[in-house]
């Protein structure tokens, strides 16, 4: 019988092929300013808007795992409301910027875990939210079933200690990632990933 | 001509925002009608129980923390506690008892929170998962001022408790109390009545008395079927027969008679933790027992009423530092079993309340 999964235990999949971009007038207008005398200010400027928007309006992807899933949703609600510092869950990772792993990630689970992150929109984060999904945590010994640490199966931004992380401690994680993308040249990466033919930035 | 339908295998999950954790149903659709359900689990196995076999029998009252039900993290402790105390034959003092029934009725209270919020986001009442998650931190709160945790607290030891509780906490608890009673009114006046959500549950995924039993439904579930079955009337531990309360029934055994069970239980809680409140002994909290315990060679089989059903406990000892064997009854993989006879013949739109209603935690059916 046909499920439309693939059967387990195959493994994480390759990485994604480079896919056609459509940036590329935008890497010939980046071009054009970075051989500008005092272009590159226009184009640094025009970034760190950009940036600004785009670390304001975080959306995760509602997925839990485990315990931190619980704490993650009480960060969600009335008390601690991520809301206002623009993070929005969303229920479909084509909608989503940001992956919370909250939890134990089995070896079972860490293929859908990867096809999830393959499936959200560039560019995009994960946040590895508490020990478990950080290096296996309490189930790190004599255990035959959890992967060791989240990060084995997609590439982690920021780690939030914690056996589970208060909520306290998700909204600092989701500060950090903010200032970080606050700074990333974002536009000049993506203009020579297009110029290069190459997959656009993560 | 006559029409030619297919079947649908409809894959939902693992990743679905009313699954509640990381389940993957296999549904079979006929149109939309459901003809099979069958849940595939397993993705949240953490092998708690090889583990348990590696550590101390002190040291694993932390994994019945995380490797279990995590929302009820305080009611597994007890009874893993419980397992082990009738094994080494342990006598926990009174004060430590009455400790023990308050905070596992606290953390039901706090459990059916959480399904009552992330239901009514499921049938589309956002407001209810703030109201209750806004309650909910209030009991949390509480454990905080205790046991230092939110979720994962160690707060049971085998013998009694980890710590007595500071001055002014049993005021405080009073005053939640208080503030709680009338939010449930609050609830029921927002659900209850409501024509929506009437319509989303009433009469939806009906399981009867004789199937309920047949499947080994517990718990909420079971009651909402017309079985007046509470471990903690049944086979009394801890001092649950010292205590009043009633074992809310309902006949109907439909999502909206589980829902009225939850409401009505969290009741009893409060009632509970008034009486054990008034009734708290002074005197020792904890009985002496070594770190590095061996119980004596032997079996022991306990039961408990989580908030999801039976929590059963089988550990065995061999005469060594850490058990031979530790086997979890969990109330929610029975529950789940008997999710497949509730679904079958009802429509696609049913899927999420009916799932939301028996209300299952993955980590406790997979372990």
């Amino acid at each position: 019988m046909s499920t439309g999964m693939p059967p387990a235990g195959t493994g994480v999949p390759a990485e994604p092929q480079p896919r056609r971009t459509q940036l590329g007038p935008l890497a010939q207008v980046v071009e054009v300013l970075d051989s500008l005398p005092g272009g590159g200010l226009i184009l640094t400027t025009v970034e760190s808007a950009l940036n600004w928007g785009r670390a304001s309006s975080l959306w995760p992807l509602t997925f839990g795992l485990a315990c931190c899933a619980i704490e993650m949703m009480a960060a969600f609600a009335s008390r601690f409301d991520l809301d206002r510092i623009g993070v929005i869950p969303r229920a479909t990772p084509r909608q989503a910027d940001l992956m919370i792993v909250a939890g134990r990630c089995s070896i079972k689970m860490a293929p859908i875990v990867r096809r999830l992150w393959e499936q959200m929109p560039e560019p995009r984060y994960v946040i590895s939210m508490g020990s478990c999904a950080t290096c296996g945590g309490p189930f790190f010994y004599d255990n035959y079933s959890i992967l060791k640490g989240v990060d084995q199966v997609v590439p982690v931004d920021v780690y939030v200690p914690g056996c589970p992380p208060r909520p306290e401690a998700l909204i600092e994680g989701i500060l950090k990632l903010q200032e970080r993308i606050k700074k990333e040249p974002f536009l000049r990466r993506q203009a020579l990933a297009a110029l290069d033919g190459r997959a656009g930035a993560r | 001509m006559p029409l030619r339908t297919e079947e649908l295998l409809l894959n939902m999950g693992p990743q679905h925002p009313s699954t509640h954790g990381v389940l993957r149903l296999v549904v079979t659709l006929d149109g939309e009608n459901i003809t099979d359900v069958r849940p595939d689990i397993g993705y949240l196995h953490s092998s708690v129980e090889k583990m348990m076999e590696h550590r101390t029998y002190v040291q694993n009252v932390a994994l019945t923390d995380r490797g279990m039900d995590y929302l009820i993290a305080l009611n597994n402790e007890a009874a893993y506690c419980l397992a082990v105390e009738a094994l080494a034959g342990v006598e926990v003092p009174e004060r430590g008892r009455y400790l023990r029934v308050i905070f596992q009725e606290l953390n039901r209270i706090a459990s059916h929170l959480v399904w009552l919020g992330t239901w009514g986001i499921d049938l589309g009442a956002t407001t209810l998962f703030l109201w209750c998650f806004r309650e909910r931190e209030r009991v949390l709160d509480l454990f905080e001022q205790v046991t230092g945790g939110r979720l994962h607290h160690v707060y049971f030891r085998i013998g009694g408790v980890y710590a007595d509780v500071p001055d002014g906490w049993a005021g405080a608890c009073r005053d939640f109390l208080e503030y709680f009673l009338p939010h449930i009114d609050e609830y029921h006046q927002l659900l209850t009545q409501n024509p929506i959500f009437e319509a989303r549950t009433r009469g939806v995924g009906v399981i009867g008395r004789r199937e309920a039993v047949a499947m080994g439904a517990s718990g909420p579930v079971a009651r909402a079927s017309g079985i007046a079955y509470d471990v903690r009337k049944a086979v009394p531990y801890e001092v649950y027969d010292r205590l009043g309360f009633d074992v809310p029934v309902q006949a109907s055994g439909d999502c909206f008679a589980r829902y009225l069970v939850r409401l009505e239980e969290m009741r009893q809680s409060v009632r509970i933790i008034r009486q054990a409140l008034k009734d708290l002994p002074a005197g020792e909290f904890r009985a002496r027992v070594p770190v590095a315990m061996k119980p004596p060679r032997g079996e022991v089989y306990v039961r408990t009423e989580s908030p999801r059903g039976t929590l059963g406990m089988y550990v065995v000892s061999d005469g060594g530092e850490s058990p031979y064997r530790v086997k979890i009854r969990a109330p929610s993989f029975s529950n789940l079993y008997a999710l497949t006879e509730i679904m079958r013949g009802w429509k696609i739109a049913d899927i999420i309340a009916i799932l939301g209603s028996i209300d299952i935690v993955l980590s406790d059916v997979d372990r």
